[in-house]
């Protein structure tokens, strides 16, 4: 089983967020960089498939140098090799482009499996496995909460659906499968895996490299911002024992929720 | 502009999302001139929609696009936007839409600005998307061409939906030959819900901000004097602190209690979704800029491992 995991660095949950004087991204400065959240059970997930079926788990990530560190950390738990698809070029494609470039990246490994997070905690399109799926003539599932192969050529994907309903979908192989947090207990590396790592590459590949010089954007950021509030916010100082006083009042006498 | 909306239904009922998505492309046609006709895979979704103001509603009824299958979408939208000259796709960002949708703008290679929060009608077209777990807003554009949108859930109101009366046209859709590689299976539920949070009417709901699961209790604590019920977002489900029945958002349950009351919770487009119905929202969160603040009606900046036990005690003996 040859697996593709799709990782992207994104800024750290816990660092503060600002956005930069042109308007049209965050400023970087004080942001620590980690591993999308549910790119780290699709990791988890393929490292497990590989584990009960044998082959490799090749790390993939198209974004700055600086990314080296989320392959290591993939090469760290588990995973065989990487690739860094990195270049000017790159920064700001849309989610179009971006399938693009990884699916030229990609296409001649003959992948049986590419595995992704469902959705990135920066942009959150939440589509970039299902558009490789349709670039690569995969077939696909997305919000996948459980695998199972059933054969050489089949896999059994339980699919998230609303308000917790599920669904189990079969697809022949290749497959493209988003992964949705939750679905395993992703590892840590441990010491003997940091020490494999240097024994392990990451291909450094640039637009020429994958034949994307040509792949360009439809898709134009004009501006971002922080929203508009929607309410208007009543809010509360003090101590924590000030606060409490106040808050049962307002539940008392305002909200009216104690009896 | 062509406009094509597109009608999500399960069993002839159109979905809510898709009320939203009609009322949202009713406006964009409005603002940014424009005709706009309406798409359905069931005749009685369709006659639903006749009484909405749409320029026609068009029925393509296919034995293979009466229950959901990825591929067969793509195909019968693939066609019918070329057959009908569709400059814009409008669809409601359901599970069901996020799954396929993303395949169709690769086979026409269109783009697809997904989860839209609104738009603005000033230069053109320009869509609002939350990014950064909704610290952000980001205004976004295509320069040319056709593409497809999707929007949230709540984007818009179903109330503001304008009446009218249209007629249905049935279009002939040859979806044979696609690829059976994708086989979905019957939906079914895990566990018995336990609890209908629906019905709640004060609920204490938890995020990443609990730190670990010890602190869990003090949680429930405060959750008992007041006599509600716990929920959650996402991560602490996943971290496996709570039951996945009590997980409040898209993934979960959808609450209006008269009280709900945010701790530690940063307030992601997923969750929000699921509580900003909710009478009376009190955020207690030591980030001052999380996005759950903009939905606040009471905020606290602070540490909820200090304020929860301080406000179980005083209501102890309130």
């Amino acid at each position: 089983m040859k697996i593709c995991v799709l990782i992207k660095q994104v800024p750290d949950k816990d660092s503060p967020l600002s956005i930069s004087d042109d308007n049209l991204s965050i400023s970087e400065s004080n942001i620590s960089w980690v591993a999308n959240e549910s790119d780290s059970y699709a990791l988890e997930e393929a490292l497990q498939i590989k584990e009960k079926q044998g082959g490799e788990v090749v790390a993939c990530t198209l974004g700055k140098a600086s990314a080296q560190q989320i392959m290591k950390d993939a090469l760290a738990k588990g995973a065989d090799r990487g690739i860094l698809l990195s270049d000017p070029a790159f920064d700001n494609l849309d989610i179009l482009a971006v399938a693009k470039v990884i699916a030229n990246a990609i296409r001649e490994e003959q992948f049986d499996l590419i595995l992704s997070g469902l959705q990135s905690d920066d942009q959150g399109n939440s589509q970039l496995g299902l558009l490789l799926a349709e670039l690569l003539n995969m077939s696909h599932a997305s919000l996948g909460m459980g695998t199972e192969m059933t054969g050489d050529s089949s896999i059994k994907v339980k699919r998230e659906l609303e308000s917790g309903w599920f669904q189990w979908t079969e697809l022949t192989l290749p497959a493209s499968i988003s992964i949705q947090s939750g679905i395993n207990s992703p590892r840590y590396a441990t010491l003997k895996g940091i020490m494999m790592v240097k024994k392990k590459t990451v291909d450094e590949l640039n637009a020429e490299a994958v034949g994307a010089e040509s792949i360009t954007n439809k898709v134009q950021l004009k501006n971002m911002y922080i929203p508009e509030k929607s309410k208007e916010t009543t809010f509360i100082d003090g101590s924590p024992d000030e606060i409490s006083d106040q808050l049962v009042d307002i539940f008392k006498n305002e909200i009216k929720v104690l009896n | 502009m062509k406009i094509l909306v597109l009608v999500q239904q399960e069993e002839g009922k159109v979905n809510p999302v898709s009320i939203e998505a009609i009322a949202g492309a009713q406006q964009i046609a409005s603002q940014c001139g424009g005709s706009l006709s309406a798409l359905t895979f069931n005749a009685s979704a369709a006659e639903t929609v006749t009484s909405y103001n749409v320029e026609e509603v068009l029925l393509a009824e296919d034995a293979s696009l009466n229950t959901y299958s990825p591929l067969h979408f793509v195909k019968a939208l693939q066609d019918i936007m070329d057959s009908e000259s569709i400059d814009l796709l409008v669809v409601g960002h359901t599970y069901e839409a996020r799954d396929w949708v993303p395949r169709l703008s690769a086979r026409l290679d269109i783009p697809f600005i997904s989860d839209s929060v609104g738009f603005k009608s000033d230069n053109g077209l320009t869509l609002i998307r939350s990014v950064y777990q909704g610290k952000f807003n980001a205004d976004v554009a295509v320069s040319e061409g056709k593409f497809i949108v999707s929007f949230q859930s709540g984007a818009f109101r179903g109330d503001s939906i304008e009446s009218g009366s249209s007629s249905i046209r049935k279009l002939s859709v040859d979806i044979s030959g696609v690829s059976d590689s994708i086989k979905p299976g019957e939906k079914f539920q895990e566990a018995e819900q336990s609890v209908d949070l629906s019905q709640a009417e004060v609920i204490v709901s938890i995020g990443r901000g609990i730190g670990k699961e010890e602190n869990i209790q003090i949680a429930k604590d405060l959750t008992g004097v007041l006599g509600g019920e716990m929920a959650s977002s996402r991560p602490v489900v996943d971290a496996g602190w709570l039951e996945s029945y009590r997980q409040v958002g898209s993934s979960g349950q959808t609450v209006t209690p008269k009280l709900y009351l945010a701790l530690g919770i940063s307030g992601a487009i997923q969750h929000v979704v699921g509580m900003k119905g909710s009478k009376n929202i009190v955020v207690i969160n030591k980030d001052a800029n999380a996005p759950i603040f903009e939905i606040a009606d009471y905020g606290i900046v602070g540490d909820i491992l200090e304020i929860i036990p301080k406000l179980t005690e005083k209501l102890q003996s309130a």
